[in-house]
């Protein structure tokens, strides 16, 4: 980590006090987790505040953890026993959930700051079915179609937004495609119907089926290196 | 007396100036615009899930497809957010060689842009002289990965292979007589970086021709100048980066501010423009292909006199050599577990920007130790750049929309994904 990082993070515990609900460095950036309920004030410090300046939101959008860890097939150490065939139906491992996070639905901000030239990911807890949020439109009016984008793919509320519509997907769209409940190959697929004269939607004729098994494997030095450096860090 | 009402006018999706599927709904109080609705998403592929339902290496070629026309330089940034999360840093090499066909990329991309938009605003002429340049640009594309456009070229751990020795000749057919063929293949007699050298040596003149064509024409001023004006401080607002950021004054460029690769090591300007209108942006993006042509020629010059390695040797991530594979066990088995399994990636999260030639194109990668990514997130300049279209054309008449659109460098593939 840094000198630079280090600075930002003692200046972002100045600036937020008790805000703060996490705030740890990583590889290229600090992360910082607030509330959602925080989220106004945080974000207007974040950009007023002289030592921090983040005057732009480069980037914004959400996460869905819920089959965070799992895996299509179990790896060990030694070799397994048995295979992974298309036939079999995906393993739902209980083991992921140690690591994946409490809360299902989580915002990200990406911040710029050209004053100082340093960057930020702020990261956001959602609870509740539908996940809301405070909009940061007026603070950063970037925010505009990045909201509209989180909300559209994953159905993530965000009050305040002045105009909360769909905006990748089609016209007509039911259910939000970014989430992992959501089918890769959708749920809907469309043909002309020849007797109606028009195009029809109906439920989608093909069948899910897996290419290249999800595993997750740690027996590569590469990631023992890896993982071994940011526990020590 | 009659009433007066505003009218509603759809521009687009398959207007031929709207840079692809741009549907804009336009409320027009007779010729000026009193707002516009951009509605996007018909080009929307949800290259991000599919990202995340295939191994890394997979989803390189994907990466090509956002902005199709500068394809390169999407997989750098995708390339560098894997690489930043398994901590490997590719050869001094490969990294020259990503730099120089990012900038070849840079100018590529600035090239249509240039052609499109003088197309978009009355100017024929330019139009077909891009293209004569891009067509040399992509036969470099062509002669190091096979394809002219969708390269896959960058590799997590360097690049796929090393510049070719030599560069494809015109063959004599019934349409191109030998003389034709002779001259047509006289700057193709030496290696790649030749061919490169080349073109660099001739692209200034090149870049000269445009200017007299625009830079003081009577035609091209009235229809950019004062046109789309953005002050620098909306432009923070907005989230514009790139020459749209640097049009309205704001000297701020990645390469510069926040290095990657071998940029630091090279010798090169930030043009900055000081109206921000659409003719400062232009002249922005002119000398920027001025300045990729500097980059280019000084990794050439490196690439000559500094052979070696392109791609790291760590077989857990990069494949071994076909010959090798013929004979060792191991490699056999490293190149069957790559290329039917991938590589896992240790968990956590990484984002990787890069200046791309429209902006700051980032890719935020979530990994939780498998052999996919958990979530990929691609941050496209045009994307935000577009959202600003409401401000900028509001005002404006009809005809001005065409010139801020065409200002904005829009392309579909990465808006979208």
């Amino acid at each position: 980590m840094n000198a630079n990082h280090e600075k930002l993070m003692e200046a972002l515990r100045e600036a937020l006090g008790e805000k703060v609900r996490e705030l740890r460095p990583g590889p290229e950036m600090p992360v910082l987790v607030v509330e959602s309920a925080d989220l106004p004030e945080v974000a207007l410090r974040l950009r007023d505040h002289p030592q921090l300046r983040f005057g732009q939101l480069t980037d914004l959008c959400g996460i869905d953890y819920a089959t965070y860890g799992e895996a299509d097939w179990e790896t060990s150490e030694q070799a397994t026993m048995a295979g992974f065939s298309r036939g079999v139906e995906p393993l739902s491992r209980e083991a992921g959930t140690e690591r994946r996070p409490q809360e299902r639905f989580w915002v990200v901000y990406h911040l710029l700051s050209h004053e100082h030239n340093r960057r930020l990911r702020m990261k956001v807890p959602l609870t509740g079915e539908p996940p809301v949020v405070p909009s940061v439109v007026e603070v950063w009016n970037s925010a505009n179609w990045y909201e509209r984008e989180a909300f559209d793919l994953f159905g993530i509320l965000f009050d305040g937004h002045p105009d909360l519509r769909r905006i990748l997907t089609d016209y007509g769209f039911i259910g939000h495609p970014f989430r992992k409940d959501f089918p890769i190959s959708g749920e809907v697929e469309v043909r002309y119907d020849p007797e109606k004269g028009r195009v029809v939607y109906q439920p989608v004729s093909i069948e899910p089926r897996i290419l290249v098994p999800r595993v997750i494997r740690r027996d590569n030095p590469l990631v023992r290196d890896a993982e071994g450096e940011t526990r020590d860090a | 007396m009659r009433e007066i009402r505003n009218m509603t006018l759809n521009f687009g999706p398959q207007h031929p100036a709207a840079h692809g599927v741009l549907r804009l709904i336009l409320e027009m109080d007779g010729e000026t615009i009193e707002r516009a609705d951009p509605h996007i998403g018909l080009l929307h592929r949800a290259t991000e899930k599919l990202a995340e339902t295939k191994p890394f290496n997979q989803s390189i070629g994907y990466m090509d497809r956002l902005d199709y026309v500068s394809m390169m330089c999407n997989e750098h940034a995708y390339v560098l957010a894997i690489e930043k999360l398994l901590g490997i840093t590719p050869p001094i090499r490969a990294q020259y060689i990503r730099v120089m066909f990012d900038e070849i990329t840079r100018i590529l991309n600035h090239l249509l842009w240039l052609g499109s938009h003088g197309l978009d605003i009355g100017a024929m002429t330019i139009f077909l002289y891009c293209f004569r340049e891009r067509e040399d640009l992509m036969d470099c594309y062509e002669a190091v990965s096979g394809a002219r456009m969708h390269a896959t070229y960058y590799r997590p751990g360097g690049v796929h292979r090393d510049l070719p020795d030599e560069m494809p000749k015109y063959q004599p057919s019934k349409w191109k007589s030998e003389e034709e063929v002779a001259r047509l293949n006289a700057n193709r007699q030496g290696s790649l970086l030749d061919f490169i050298w080349d073109f660099t040596e001739r692209f200034p003149g090149y870049v000269d021709e445009y200017e007299t064509l625009l830079t003081d024409n009577r035609i091209w001023k009235q229809r950019t100048v004062g046109i789309g004006v953005v002050s620098p401080e909306r432009a923070l607002q907005l989230g514009f980066t790139g020459p749209m950021l640097r049009g309205s004054g704001i000297e701020w460029d990645l390469r510069k501010k926040q290095p990657y690769e071998v940029y630091d090591r090279l010798d090169f300007d930030i043009p900055v423009g000081t109206a921000g209108d659409c003719y400062s942006r232009y002249l922005v993006r002119i000398e920027e292909m001025r300045q990729s042509n500097r980059i280019i020629r000084q990794c050439v010059e490196w690439l000559r006199n500094n052979p070696g390695p392109v791609m790291l040797e760590n077989h857990k991530v990069t494949p071994p050599s076909r010959e090798e594979m013929k004979g060792s066990m191991e490699a056999l088995i490293h190149h069957f577990k790559l290329f039917s399994e991938g590589y896992c990636v240790p968990e956590g999260e990484v984002y990787a920007a890069i200046e791309h030639p429209k902006g700051e194109f980032g890719i935020f990668l979530v990994s939780d130790g498998a052999n996919k990514p958990y979530r990929v997130k691609i941050r496209a300049p045009g994307f935000a750049h577009l959202s600003a279209m409401d401000e900028m054309v509001r005002g404006h008449m009809l005809a001005d929309v065409v010139a801020v659109i065409g200002t904005q460098d829009i392309v579909f593939g990465e808006i979208d994904r």
